[in-house]
């Protein structure tokens, strides 16, 4: 890792924060940053302590969380298009959060619960339809048994959604699309709870993700092993994406954009790509977030379009530069 | 021995045939084994079944006197370095980087890579005379290079033994005789190596002994001059051919044509 490229992506990140803290419905200079979140005085003090600092750090959070499960599966498959969503996992977590809300179940708890549930439903389906298949966990099936998974909970959440009263398909309609309108320090200690242990396991394997892209029998040889590398990768980038679903609905292209253009900046070794891809797919949604909710304002666009309409041109980019 | 099988028979799926059938092998220290026969005769598969890679159904793998499966993958890749036949980077490292992979066995999740894995990358670096391309991008490399690179970084695994499977396909004449020569001067300084080949010839010049396998089973094993019989290698490969010793006695292999007059139907 070199240094002044180290440098620039510690001022992006600080700049990022700040920026996030700052923008908004309501501007607010940086010294009301600074009394705000240490004193908690000033005009601003609450919208920063309530609102928008633990926005900021959830979409911090998330989009470094997507962007990692992005990094991990693109080693496991071998293949740098790979995304989480390719997993079924969104139509997952989407299928069980329309459930949620079009039966108007209470409480703040239920709606992310039920994501949970359905990702993990779809992630327990996609694993067993791939194991049935081969007897390995094949990065081909895998994909493939996902793509169909999650065709399955699309067509469920579509009939569910068509069969439900006006009010019910709004209110699943803007969930699926996703966005920080919500967060609280409630929803940032919810996610942190599941997101912690996948991520430190991640990070722990780094070097197996290196190994894992060289494809198995070379991983084999050198003293990995493959199978159980695999499954680890595949349950955190699961848990890691339905937390993800079920904090700020579908946002994506951060798991496919940010680990591409982190490999092209720095060495693919994933001890490197995995820090400086959370730090920057954190800085990504940050953006994102800030963008969706100051162009049309006082309404807010979904970050997950944000991301889309960011990232599909910047994917552009990337792709032509990275051809020879 | 370092290496070695014990009459043993491999199965794919249950009611298919047996992939290998009673093959015996055993490599051990300074010593050169080439595995040769035609495609689909089970090469691939001994290779496999030396490595633990697919379970036995008859005899016994040992690897340094333990039976292969009861050794970590770790600690396996500690003992013996393997060049599989294919490998493409899907992430382009440089050929350091790739190198210092080979130490992967010998480090703990989050240990930075110390002298002594320096040192090992190093050692293999100049072993495979590839110093000079470390900073390069395993994707700019020509097939020799890349082939030299993967010995390296099975040399930095600081093994025992080196396993080559068909390491020389597409390359051209003097890339695989610098390989062959690698290959031989490791053996030399001390490692026990098996090759899988397609090339009777060079396997005839740089192998101590050489293992004939037809669908599935030993021909002949021995020396280079015991196995390389023109009636065995015309009926094995099915195509008819001459054998005549090359200066320093090793068997050559010419295969003929119709208009050849020496050309004896099989």
């Amino acid at each position: 890792m070199s240094a002044p490229r180290l440098g620039v992506l510690a001022v992006v990140v600080v700049g990022c924060l700040l920026l996030g803290l700052s923008a908004g419905s309501v501007a607010l200079p940086p010294r009301q940053i600074w009394s705000g979140l240490w004193h908690g005085q000033g005009e601003g003090a609450v919208i920063i302590r309530e609102l928008r600092a633990p926005r900021v750090a959830l979409a911090f959070l998330v989009g470094g969380s997507l962007g990692i499960s992005g990094a991990a599966l693109q080693a496991m498959i071998r293949n740098p298009l790979a995304e989480p969503y390719l997993l079924g996992l969104s139509s997952g977590a989407g299928l069980g959060a329309v459930i949620a809300i079009t039966s108007r179940a209470a409480g703040p708890w239920a709606v992310p619960l039920a994501a949970f549930i359905g990702a993990l439903a779809a992630v327990a389906l996609v694993y067993r339809l791939s194991l049935v298949s081969g007897r390995r966990l094949d990065p081909h099936v895998l994909l493939l048994s996902g793509v169909v998974v999650g065709a399955f909970a699309g067509a469920l959440m579509s009939a569910i959604m068509v069969l439900s009263d006006a009010p019910g398909v709004r209110n699943a309609f803007l969930w699926l699309l996703g966005g920080f309108g919500g967060a609280s320090w409630q929803a940032l200690a919810v996610f942190s709870a599941y997101a912690a242990i996948p991520l430190v396991a991640l990070f722990l394997h780094a070097r197996s993700l290196d190994l894992i892209a060289l494809g198995d029998e070379a991983a084999h040889h050198l003293g990995a092993d493959v199978d159980r590398i695999r499954r680890l990768v595949y349950v955190c980038t699961a848990l890691l994406t339905a937390a993800s679903v079920a904090t700020c609905g579908i946002v994506g292209f951060v798991g496919l954009v940010v680990p591409h253009a982190v490999r092209t900046v720095f060495r693919p070794l994933h001890q490197t790509v995995l820090p400086v891809v959370f730090l920057t797919g954190g800085c990504f949604l940050v953006l994102a977030d800030i963008v969706s909710r100051t162009v049309v304002r006082p309404l807010e666009l979904p970050v997950g379009v944000v991301t889309a309409l960011i990232g599909v041109p910047l994917f552009a980019v990337l792709l032509r530069r990275s051809l020879p | 021995m370092i290496l070695e099988a014990r009459s043993i028979a491999v199965r794919y799926r249950p009611n298919s045939p047996l992939a290998l059938d009673d093959v015996s092998c055993q490599v051990g220290a300074s010593e050169l084994v080439a595995v040769v026969g035609p495609n689909g005769s089970g090469k691939t598969t001994l290779l496999r079944a030396l490595l633990g890679l697919v379970p036995v159904e008859r005899g016994s793998v040992l690897v340094e006197g333990r039976p292969v499966s009861r050794w970590s993958r770790r600690l396996l890749a500690q003992t013996v370095g393997v060049v599989g036949q294919h490998e493409e980077a899907a992430f382009p490292l440089s050929v350091a980087e790739t190198v210092m992979l080979g130490r992967y066995a010998y480090l703990g999740p989050l240990a930075a890579p110390g002298p002594r894995d320096r040192a090992a990358v190093q050692n293999a670096l100049e072993q495979c005379d590839i110093v000079a391309l470390s900073e390069r991008q395993v994707d700019s490399l020509s097939g020799g290079e890349w082939k030299r690179v993967r010995v390296a970084r099975a040399l930095a695994q600081e093994p025992r033994a080196l396993v080559l499977d068909e390491p020389t396909a597409s390359l051209d004449v003097r890339h695989e005789m610098e390989l062959f020569e690698l290959v031989a001067q490791l053996v030399a300084g001390g490692l026990a190596g098996l090759v899988i080949t397609h090339h009777l010839n060079l396997a005839a010049r740089f192998a101590h002994r050489m293992l004939l396998l037809e669908r599935g089973a030993v021909v002949a094993v021995g020396s280079p001059v015991e196995v390389l019989k023109p009636d065995v290698i015309s009926r094995v490969f099915q195509w008819p051919v001459s054998v005549s010793p090359w200066s320093d006695g090793s068997p050559q292999v010419i295969p003929l044509r119709p208009s050849d007059p020496t050309r004896t139907t099989p």
